[in-house]
């Protein structure tokens, strides 16, 4: 910096204490900086603010020109001739929800344990990236090798009676998406127990089994658990995955069985939009309205979730 | 290696010599599971990478260049992704535009200047579940804001950002990475110790000063590596895209409107060609197009986040 420090700038016979203030150039560049990066936050509140404003109004609009009826009759989702049942989204995001839990928990958990306490730094230093690399693939790639391998390989071999296109095979694709992120939340709640603990366990003759289980994953759990609700949010969230391997298009009927052809409140959203008609266009009327309150009850459950989440890995960080 | 990384290996070592002959076997029944669990992870983008490859590698030898410098077909031997590409590419440069500088600024006023008082603590817990906010959620945003409000809701209209354009698309993308990129530029910032500010101080530095001749550049690093990663991430989003309207379909052009006249008309990205195909794919040419098309996406997000975690593991500074 070529400005010397506390020039004085003021004329002689002022008080000595304002000198110490320095330069007022650079106080106002202070200055100046300071409003930019305070505007620059401002835009983060007002995303927040704009998303919330921009779900809430077409929601208000959608729900108060359907018959109430229609939006919870358990028997079909068809926004272009006016049926809102939300219950068959509901059922479809569970279902997917369910299943990709059933694959992402056990591996996911298992390959965070394998990290934390087996794993010599060498290979773990080498196995992370991998990971990393998994979190990074695009979910519309994940859709396609659910319908390419997924759905034929696994569902159908597994289970003759199923449809080409079901909620297992995009669930067991979200499943894959989720493990990432649950193995490496796992993984930090499992590193931050501290090692005295397992020295502990170790002395008093504990096998490493039982050290893990008894010792090791309760001290962790409260970040175990902060993985599965993020895993859980993000399953929710998941929409191309769904859009393209669970089959319906537009509409689809309720059901409760995972090998049926089915949608959830997020690939709800997306095929309505990518329709051939473009309800994204002028005149979309409630089924145009219906994307956003669709939008709504997503931004709800997932932001719940979130809010949990983030309570439980809280608790981690406090502990230790 | 970290101190931890060395406690865990005198821990291994211990272990081994303790351990001896004996055999336990729920131990090893356990860790078998283990192992096989993180197998099966990685075995299954493995598996994904082969099936991909072996699908869409004929389309490159028969095709060679021309699958890149085609536009969109009818005619699935013609088609290529040209104008995914261009897409693809110029939603980028928005986002890094856009997102970046914004991103970035916000974390350094978090870390260096904010006051610790509710609203920061308010701002920071909003900041965090912007980022776990469903990216379709995105796409309702910018459908609502930046293709109604702000243009009117056609392929080449008139307003701000004209409608479904390219604009409409970058800046849905660029809100939509700004939380991923605040997260990781404050913790790069957070890295930085807090010695090294009090120094600058010390010799009567203002804030700013201290900012930005020391704490950004031994952040930049880190900054580089979030802003890197957050940008694989917008080119590899699809579902924000289908709402705001990047075109969905076997075949358009944008006529001869020059290339700042393709950020104001009609505009596709790669994901979006993917998921185009992808819906079609019950011939055989459709599963290799398709295939081809997602070994490029995959390419430019792996050699992003690949790049990314190299320079983190290159650069990352021990305090």
């Amino acid at each position: 910096m070529t400005s010397t420090l506390a020039t004085p700038t003021n004329a002689p016979g002022d008080s000595p204490f304002v000198d110490l203030s320095g330069n007022s150039r650079r106080r106002w560049r202070e200055r100046r900086v300071k409003i930019f990066l305070i505007s620059s936050v401002a835009v983060t509140l007002l995303i927040s603010i704009a998303i919330i404003a921009s779900l809430l109004g077409q929601s208000i609009d959608f729900v108060t020109t359907i018959p109430l009826d229609k939006l919870w009759n358990f028997e079909q989702w068809a926004p272009r001739i006016g049926d809102f049942d939300i219950a068959t989204l509901f059922m479809g995001s569970l279902l997917v929800t369910v299943v990709a839990m059933i694959i992402a928990a056990p591996l996911g958990l298992g390959a965070a344990i394998y990290l934390a306490e087996y794993a010599s730094p060498r290979v773990r230093r080498t196995v992370k990236p991998f990971l990393e690399v998994m979190a990074g693939i695009p979910s519309i790639v994940l859709g396609f090798f659910a319908i390419a391998w997924i759905g034929p390989e696994i569902v159908q071999k597994l289970f003759t009676e199923a449809s080409a296109f079901s909620l297992a095979a995009a669930g067991i694709g979200v499943g894959l998406l989720v493990i990432p992120l649950i193995a490496s939340v796992s993984e930090d709640a499992l590193r931050a127990v501290p090692l005295s603990l397992r020295e502990a366990s170790y002395g008093l003759g504990a096998r490493k089994l039982t050290t893990i289980v008894r010792v090791i994953f309760p001290a962790a759990i409260s970040g175990i658990v902060a993985a599965m609700i993020l895993g859980i949010s993000r399953a929710i969230g998941e929409t191309m995955v769904v859009t393209l391997a669970a089959g319906a298009y537009g509409e689809a009927n309720f059901t409760t069985n995972p090998l049926d052809v089915g949608m959830t409140v997020t690939s709800g959203i997306a095929t309505l939009a990518s329709g051939t008609d473009q309800v994204a266009g002028p005149s979309g009327g409630s089924a145009y309205n219906s994307l956003f309150f669709l939008g709504l009850l997503l931004f709800i459950v997932t932001f719940t979730l979130n809010i949990v989440g983030e309570l439980f890995v809280r608790r981690i960080r406090e502990r230790y | 290696m970290s101190t931890r990384d060395v406690e865990v290996s005198k821990r291994i070592t211990v272990e081994r010599s303790l351990q001896g002959r004996r055999v336990q076997p729920a131990n090893i029944i356990f860790e078998i599971s283990l192992i096989i669990s993180l197998l099966a992870s990685l075995g299954f983008v493995l598996l994904l990478l082969a099936t991909v490859f072996s699908d869409g590698i004929s389309v490159f030898q028969q095709r060679g260049l021309s699958f890149f410098t085609s536009d969109l077909s009818r005619i699935p031997g013609d088609a290529g992704i040209a104008q995914a590409l261009f897409g693809s590419v110029a939603l980028a440069v928005i986002v890094t535009i856009v997102a970046f500088p914004l991103g970035i600024s916000t974390a350094i006023y978090l870390e260096e200047y904010a006051p610790d008082n509710r609203w920061m603590q308010l701002v920071r817990l909003n900041i965090r579940n912007l980022a776990g906010v469903p990216s379709v959620v995105y796409g309702l945003l910018g459908l609502a804001i930046f293709v109604k409000l702000l243009g009117t809701d056609t392929a080449n209209g008139s307003g701000l950002t004209g409608g479904r354009t390219l604009i409409s698309g970058g800046l849905t993308l660029s809100v939509l990475v700004l939380p991923i990129v605040i997260i990781t530029s404050s913790e790069a910032l957070r890295a930085v110790p807090y010695s090294l500010r009090e120094g600058a101080y010390g010799v009567g530095a203002t804030k700013w000063e201290v900012t930005k001749k020391l704490v950004l550049p031994n952040a930049l690093p880190g900054i580089i590596t979030g802003a890197v990663l957050s940008l694989s991430r917008a080119i590899g989003e699809t579902a924000p895209l289908i709402l705001v309207g990047a075109f969905y379909g076997t075949f358009f052009t944008t006529g001869d409107t020059g290339t700042l006249g393709k950020f104001t008309t009609t505009y596709t990205a790669l994901p979006q060609v993917i998921y185009q195909w992808a819906t079609e794919a019950q011939s055989e040419f459709n599963v290799q197009l398709t295939s081809a098309a997602i070994c490029v996406l995959i390419a430019l997000t792996f050699v992003a986040n690949i790049g990314a975690i190299l320079l983190r593991n290159r650069y990352e500074k021990r305090w």
